[in-house]
């Protein structure tokens, strides 16, 4: 079933909802949100242009094969883990840097780089399945 | 700091070697030589330090909260071994490389036997038990690897999992034994333990730590019952045979045992074990070796006999007996280096190794003959050889005990001659006679499969005539570093006319004797031979047979294949578990007091129990996921009213994409229709409804619980100023438990590549 109306708002759904989801992703460490929702909220978004469209359209637009996001939301967690590690502080201690000096207004940390790690690791995890599943 | 570089450059190699060997076909063998060689000379050059009693060490913390070190210690039983190793690993790089000449995997082969090289050089300069204990597994790793390298032969895989699966089985034993000698010695570092052999003998728990590290030494050296897999493991290329299974990797065993006798040894348990095994080995492994004629195997059960020597030597424990078993070890790698390496290169020219179809191999192929013969004069110790002196010395070690143990004397004798005989079969039989057709016609072996064996057999030969060459610098720390002071030990080829020469003599005139009537011999026996083949080999298979079985049976009675019998039976296992626990040591909980419920407390409650109850009797599937779904986002609201809003979000998401989830499983779902009877709705309510009421009971109990409020405040308080953030939940996951978090989405990537592995690889969906 195709509806014109489903699909001209699903592609500037997907957009808001994107950027919704990065906003639960950083608001998360001060606020209700965090990498995991945000990941659900993104990857929901997908799905509803899937339905919206096709699968075949929605890989397009993801660019990169759900799987292989798994992957890189691994990598970046891991990174979030080694950088400490690097600097000789053990795995996975938070190392923050004062982004705007004096104000104390804006820290960013490794924690943020973890976070997004799960953000892109949950998208993965949901689109590989739903997918999977939806094009049996 | 070096010696730790010296371990590290060996596993280095074995990362490059796969890539050097594409790009350097010819001339690999004698480049990856040249890594061993190097580490050779430059464990030679710390063998002044061991001799004066400072052999360097370099110690790296690794976990310090529990005391593991990783430490490198090189005295003068380290650096025999350490010599050893390196020494006969550049010969065998060298006859690797013409031995498997050609080979599309030699790159692969190489950077096995490097990685084992470095394994067995951190096994023996390890400083620290748990240390060695990684290395030692490592050596039983490679030696799989090695022996499994043609993988494609079913024997082989079966031979390599023997292989691996009774040394590995030893290592758990001896993981145990070495952390309970931890615990009682009070450090597991060698140097530190090796102080407390006076404590840890007189411990509660000596005697379960000696079985353990015995178990783990037996059968790592192939001791009786355990030595089955050593002929087994000679469908491994000649190079390995050479090198790990019988110059280096079975005499890990050895090494624990001499390393750890200041500590473990002297006391009657240890003597009459490590006695006792070693001689039955040594004896038993001499006399199958007589019933084989495949010449790879004939030596392994000789090697067998060998190693159960160094055992012997190791229970009697003498100053003599170490001497001895210090000049054998050495003695016995060179020789037994040789003739693996030699029987290679019979097998390379004639493509076969069995002594019966070979003969008259002396006009083609002289090099190799020569090499034979002086190896087996090595093997037979009767000669101006190293063996020799090694064998009067075991023969006087033995002597000196006849008072506590006589039975040893004929014992030694007995295994003597059976060396013997065995060199006799090796040297002979191939090369002499009347020439035999082989399977391949026989030239000379290259300049590659001969240098490393001729080289190991003068060396014996060498070292015989010039004892006192090697007494000082490396035979003395050795000993020393085993007896616990350093006493000068003194070699020489001929001691005059005693009682050892005589038993010599008598053991080798029995052993021409033997081979004399070897064939024979062999045919009369073939009942003894026949009965063998119910010992352990049999016991081995009868072991993985019974495991298979049991790991079918169990899959039979628990894996039905059916999604309700397994969620049945976790949650009546659950269930019961938990209520034993339960009613076994308190009283259910009261109601808890003070707080009545409120109006939207009420109305989501009734909703959720309808939700429940629709999703039970819900006359589609559709119409059941949408009633499961009330349930879902009356948990969310609960959640909402309860100040959690991070748990209520990630909730209301959830139930979205189940829902999704499950329209897509139910467009391949078949009608749907109500197949279960009415009995078994019943039971299925009971079930649902016990687990129900447990889940009750708990919530109730645990808010009657007074709240710890530690580790709350100890998270509220800290969450700004450690991490930066005022959501402490995030906080938790990101940072203070963000190793658990890791491992979560760790397990979410890894079930959904099993789900996308179950959608997509299945054979084609049959159409009909």
């Amino acid at each position: 079933m195709i509806s014109i109306i489903l699909r001209t708002a699903a592609r500037f759904l997907l957009e808001l909802l994107l950027l919704f989801s990065v906003f639960l992703l950083l608001r998360g460490h001060n606020e209700p949100g965090g990498g995991f929702v945000g990941g659900l909220v993104a990857a929901a978004a997908y799905i509803l242009y899937a339905i919206a469209y096709d699968v075949p359209s929605t890989r397009a637009a993801l660019r990169l094969a759900p799987d292989a996001i798994i992957g890189v939301g691994l990598l970046m967690a891991l990174a979030g883990g080694l950088i400490p590690v690097l600097l000789g502080r053990p795995f996975l201690t938070g190392i923050w840097a004062d982004v705007w000096p004096g104000a104390g207004v804006l820290y960013l940390g490794t924690p943020l780089l973890f976070d997004a790690g799960v953000y892109v690791a949950v998208v993965g995890v949901v689109l590989t399945i739903v997918l999977a599943l939806a094009e049996e | 700091m070096t010696l730790a570089l010296a371990v590290a450059a060996g596993f280095a190699a074995a990362l490059v070697a796969p890539t050097l060997s594409r790009r350097l076909a010819g001339a690999f063998g004698w480049l990856m030589a040249v890594v061993p060689a190097g580490l050779c000379l430059y464990f030679a050059s710390l063998l002044p330090q061991a001799a004066r009693g400072q052999p360097m060490a370099v110690t790296y913390t690794w976990v310090p909260t529990l005391g593991v070190q990783l430490s490198f210690h090189a005295d003068g039983l380290a650096l025999l071994f350490a010599l050893l190793i390196s020494g006969i690993g550049s010969l065998v790089m060298i006859y690797a490389g013409g031995y498997l000449a050609g080979h599309p995997d030699l790159g692969r082969f190489y950077g096995f036997l490097v990685l084992f090289m470095a394994s067995m050089l951190g096994l023996v300069l390890a400083g620290n038990v748990l240390t060695l204990f990684v290395f030692w597994e490592l050596t039983s790793i490679s030696s799989y690897l090695l022996i499994g390298f043609d993988h494609e032969r079913e024997d082989g895989r079966a031979a390599a999992l023997q292989a691996l699966l009774v040394t590995g089985g030893g290592g758990l034993a001896l993981l145990g034994g070495l952390v309970l000698l931890g615990q009682i010695g009070g450090s597991y570092e060698i140097t530190t333990l090796l102080t407390q052999g006076e404590t840890v003998r007189a411990h509660a728990l000596y005697t379960p730590t000696l079985l353990l590290v015995l178990l783990g030494a037996f059968t790592k050296s192939a001791q009786m019952p355990f030595h089955f897999w050593l002929p087994g493991a000679m469908v491994a290329p000649t190079p390995v045979s050479a090198y790990l299974h019988s110059a280096t990797m079975v005499k890990a065993g050895i090494y624990l045992l001499a390393r750890l006798l200041p500590v473990l040894g002297g006391t009657p348990t240890w003597t009459v074990i490590v006695t006792t095994v070693g001689a039955v080995t040594m004896v038993g492994g001499g006399i199958l070796a007589l019933y084989q004629t495949d010449l790879k195997r004939l030596l392994a059960f000789s090697t067998v006999s060998a190693l159960g020597i160094l055992t012997m030597l190791l229970g009697i424990g003498t100053r003599h007996a170490l001497e001895a078993m210090v000049v054998f070890l050495l003695a016995h790698a060179l020789y037994k280096g040789a003739l693996f390496m030699v029987a290679g290169a019979v097998e390379h020219e004639t493509s076969t190794r069995d002594v019966e179809k070979l003969g008259g191999l002396r006009r083609a192929m002289p090099v190799t003959t020569a090499v034979a013969a002086l190896a087996a004069v090595s093997l037979a110790g009767f000669g101006p050889v190293l063996s020799f002196i090694g064998k009067e010395l075991l023969l006087a070690a033995v002597w000196e005990v006849r008072a506590a143990n006589a039975l040893l004397v004929p014992a030694a004798v007995l295994g003597g001659a059976l060396f013997v005989t065995v060199a006799a079969i090796v040297a002979i039989r191939p090369f002499w006679g009347g020439e035999v057709q082989t399977p391949k016609h026989p030239h000379e072996a290259p300049f590659s499969l001969w240098i490393g064996p001729a080289v190991l057999a003068t060396l014996g030969v060498v070292c015989g005539l010039a004892p006192s060459l090697l007494a000082d610098p490396l035979i003395t720390p050795a000993v020393g570093a085993v007896y616990g002071t350093m006493i000068p030990v003194k070699l020489a080829l001929w001691h005059g006319f005693n009682v050892p020469l005589l038993l010599s003599a008598l053991s080798v005139v029995t052993g021409l004797a033997l081979y004399a009537l070897w064939t024979p011999l062999r045919r009369a026996t073939r009942g003894l031979e026949a009965a063998c083949e119910y010992g352990p080999t049999r016991w081995y298979q009868a072991c993985l047979d019974g495991l298979n079985a049991v790991a079918r049976g169990q899959t039979r009675l628990l894996q039905s294949g059916y999604l309700r019998f397994y969620v049945m039976t976790v949650i009546i296992t659950t269930t019961a578990l938990v209520a034993y626990a339960y009613t076994s040591r308190g009283a259910f909980p009261g109601l808890p007091s003070g707080g009545g419920l409120g109006v939207t407390d009420l109305v989501l409650a009734t909703l959720m129990v309808l939700g429940a109850f629709l999703t039970a009797r819900a006359p589609s599937r559709l119409s059941s996921v949408a009633a499961l779904g009330v349930v879902g986002y009356g948990v969310a609201l609960t959640y909402i009213l309860y100040g959690a809003p991070d748990l209520a979000m990630t909730q209301f998401m959830t139930e979205t994409l189940t829902v999704i989830l499950f329209v897509l499983v139910f467009y391949h779902l078949p009608r749907f229709t109500h197949l279960s009877s009415t009995l078994v709705r019943w039971r299925d309510a009971a079930i649902a409804a016990a687990f129900g009421m447990l889940m009750t009971v708990l919530a109730l109990a645990a808010t009657a619980l007074p709240l710890d409020s530690a580790l709350r405040d100890f998270y509220a308080s800290n969450a700004r100023p450690l991490a930066h953030g005022r959501n402490v939940v995030n906080v938790i996951l990101v940072d203070f438990r963000a190793l658990d978090t890791l491992g979560e989405i760790t397990v979410l990537g890894v079930a959904a590549i099993g789900v996308l592995a179950l959608l997509k690889l299945r054979p084609p969906k049959e159409h009909g």
